[in-house]
């Protein structure tokens, strides 16, 4: 579709002019317009995108000038069998799981707080979008310091009920939980704003209709609220999903993966392998195997969008 | 307080209930800008301190401190990093907007064979993990020379903003009723004049979502800055990374005073773009 330029302006031999008018009919319409994101597209995301594929199959790091030599599918093997990734896979399955799940209850119960028409609406609405709106590595570094055993907010408030330092990110568990919050805290606004559009959209004679029936809150919630926000829910989870799955700026800043390697997520340990220990092809193939997860993923977001638009048509 | 509704009407009663829970999301932000206002022992007292004497001083440092490495004080950088960051998001989004707007009225209304497919890949791209094509990309700007220079990081943003462009642009599009674009051309009008006088027109709201949708994604994108942002082109997220390596500690003030003053642009943006932004973060799947 949009590779076609390059052959459109030998075919035209008779002038600009000729050249314009070819380039402008009608049945070209769609490609020509579609052409100048393509090719953007196609530059700066498919080409490199089909390099690091090729990149995978060969033995080659970024450091080094010596000439790559083709390994074939030896990465994805060594990948596949190294019990490391499988177990950093776990680790981002649980932050993933726990993260979204919180993300999804604390949305939830934000939206039904904001479904109303209330006064000062508007600014209180702004408070709560805030945290989408900061940085990463503000988030990671602030919740660092609330976390610190001494300085940190947390740890004081909970020394004083428990009359000794409060260390959170020492253990496995309290690091998950540490990382779980800060990411949930920075996206529940995300997950607020698609269920209040889904509230929003509930027709209001529903409920007056409700009313008059005198259904309970459960009831009317099961039967009207719930079937107008349940794709729009699981639009938000899959892309929550997603993109907790890439998760790396605040664990790196917080954690740096640790105790240990308790909170190494998959992104933050194939960022090791490509910046620290310069295995360029095997990050590379470990890349690929995250792209794959993140197709499927995206595979049923779009099957999610698509009932949402079939539900509303 | 009104009966309990899903929606509805509620008094003030409500806001005080949802002003105190909202404070209390918003407490973490609130922290950071309080610190922006303190000294730096009162930054790290034990126990922390939430009533103080206010400082300027930080906000000052941001633009003008003396570093261990210069010396003497002098003026910072961070002009220039302010302008930096909303030149190239600012950019980026709204080129990303003009080109998604472009496809998805292809996409839209002049299908191709496989039109869902395209849109699928499209798509995809924008969801990959950046750590998939960091390695190329980094060597590709070195080959090219587009390290460190504006086109090269807001070409990237551009690509990264061209998806959600399309998908949300293109919903928009769809929406619209084709009667009354027939009805221009049965009035004469041109493709051109049925695009920028017919359809252009009724989707402004909508373009406005994806503004400020793009805006807050790409305002604060970190890693692809890190690496391919030089000297002259450095944005905010990098430069207040930058401010809390080498030197004793973090600089929790400055820090705060940084983000503060970053905050504030994309804050009075999504203020103003607020209604929009309810349509724009559901993809467009939610009819008025």
């Amino acid at each position: 579709m949009a590779a076609a330029s390059p052959h459109d302006r030998m075919a035209a031999p008779e002038g600009a002019g000729g050249f314009l008018a070819w380039l402008m009919a009608p049945e070209r319409r769609g490609p020509l317009l579609v052409a100048p994101a393509v090719i953007v597209l196609f530059v700066m995301n498919i080409f490199p995108l089909l390099w690091s594929f090729g990149l995978s199959f060969f033995n080659y790091r970024a450091n080094r000038q010596d000439v790559p030599d083709f390994v074939g599918l030896r990465f994805y093997e060594r990948v596949l069998s190294d019990p490391d990734v499988w177990d950093r896979f776990q680790t981002t399955a649980v932050i993933v799981g726990s993260s979204v799940v919180l993300q999804l209850v604390i949305g939830f119960l934000l939206a039904l707080m904001f479904a109303r028409e209330f006064p000062l609406r508007r600014i209180l609405l702004m408070l709560v979008l805030a945290p989408m709106m900061l940085s990463f590595v503000s988030v990671g570094v602030f919740f660092k310091l609330y976390y610190e055993p001494t300085f940190g907010l947390l740890s004081q408030f909970v020394s004083t009920f428990t009359g000794e330092p409060f260390v959170l990110l020492g253990t496995p568990t309290g690091a998950i939980v540490g990382i779980v919050v800060a990411d949930a805290w920075m996206w529940s606004p995300f997950v607020m704003l698609l269920v209040l559009a889904g509230l929003v959209s509930v027709p209001k004679y529903l409920y007056e209709a409700a009313e008059i029936d005198r259904a309970s809150w459960w009831r009317r919630f099961r039967t009207i609220t719930f079937p107008y926000i349940k794709s729009l829910l699981l639009l938000a989870v899959l892309f929550r999903t997603i993109e907790t799955f890439k998760l790396f700026d605040i664990v790196y800043i917080i954690t740096e993966g640790g105790p240990g390697t308790a909170t190494e997520t998959i992104a933050v340990f194939t960022y090791r392998v490509a910046f620290q220990f310069f295995r360029t092809s095997q990050s590379s193939a470990l890349a690929y195997i995250i792209l794959f997860v993140v197709i499927v993923l995206t595979n049923l977001y779009l099957y999610a969008v698509k009932r949402r638009e079939q539900e509303v048509a | 307080m009104a009966r309990p509704r899903e929606i509805g009407k509620a008094g003030w009663g409500w806001t005080l209930f949802a002003g105190l829970i909202s404070l209390v999301y918003f407490f973490p932000v609130l922290w950071i800008v309080l610190t922006a206002f303190k000294t730096r022992t009162d930054a790290l007292a034990v126990p922390a301190k939430l009533f103080f004497t206010p400082t300027m001083q930080n906000f000052i440092n941001v633009f003008y401190r003396e570093s261990i490495t210069a010396g003497a004080a002098q003026a910072t950088e961070f002009p220039l990093y302010f302008f930096n960051s909303i030149f190239v998001s600012g950019t980026s989004v709204a080129l990303a907007i003009v080109l998604g707007t472009l496809a998805a009225y292809a996409f839209s209304r002049y299908p191709l064979r496989g039109n869902d497919t395209y849109l699928f890949i499209i798509l995809t791209t924008r969801m990959m993990p950046p750590i998939v094509v960091i390695i190329p990309i980094f060597l590709m700007f070195r080959l090219t020379g587009l390290s460190g220079s504006y086109w090269g990081i807001i070409l990237l943003y551009t690509a990264f903003n061209i998806p959600f462009s399309i998908w949300l642009v293109k919903s928009f599009f769809d929406e619209l009723n084709p009667e009354i674009e027939d009805a221009a051309r049965m009035d004469g009008a041109n493709e051109r004049r049925v695009f920028f006088g017919v359809c252009l027109p009724q989707i402004l709201a909508g373009l406005a979502a994806t503004f400020v949708f793009g805006l807050i994604l790409t305002w604060n994108e970190f890693l692809f800055a890190l690496l391919l942002t030089g000297v002259e082109t450095r944005t905010v997220p990098v430069a207040m990374a930058r401010t809390m390596g080498g030197e004793v500690g973090v600089d929790y003030g400055l820090l705060a005073a940084i983000v503060t003053l970053f905050l504030v642009p994309i804050f009075i943006v999504t203020y103003l773009l607020q209604n929009q932004l309810l349509r724009g973060v559901t993809f467009g799947t939610v009819k008025k």
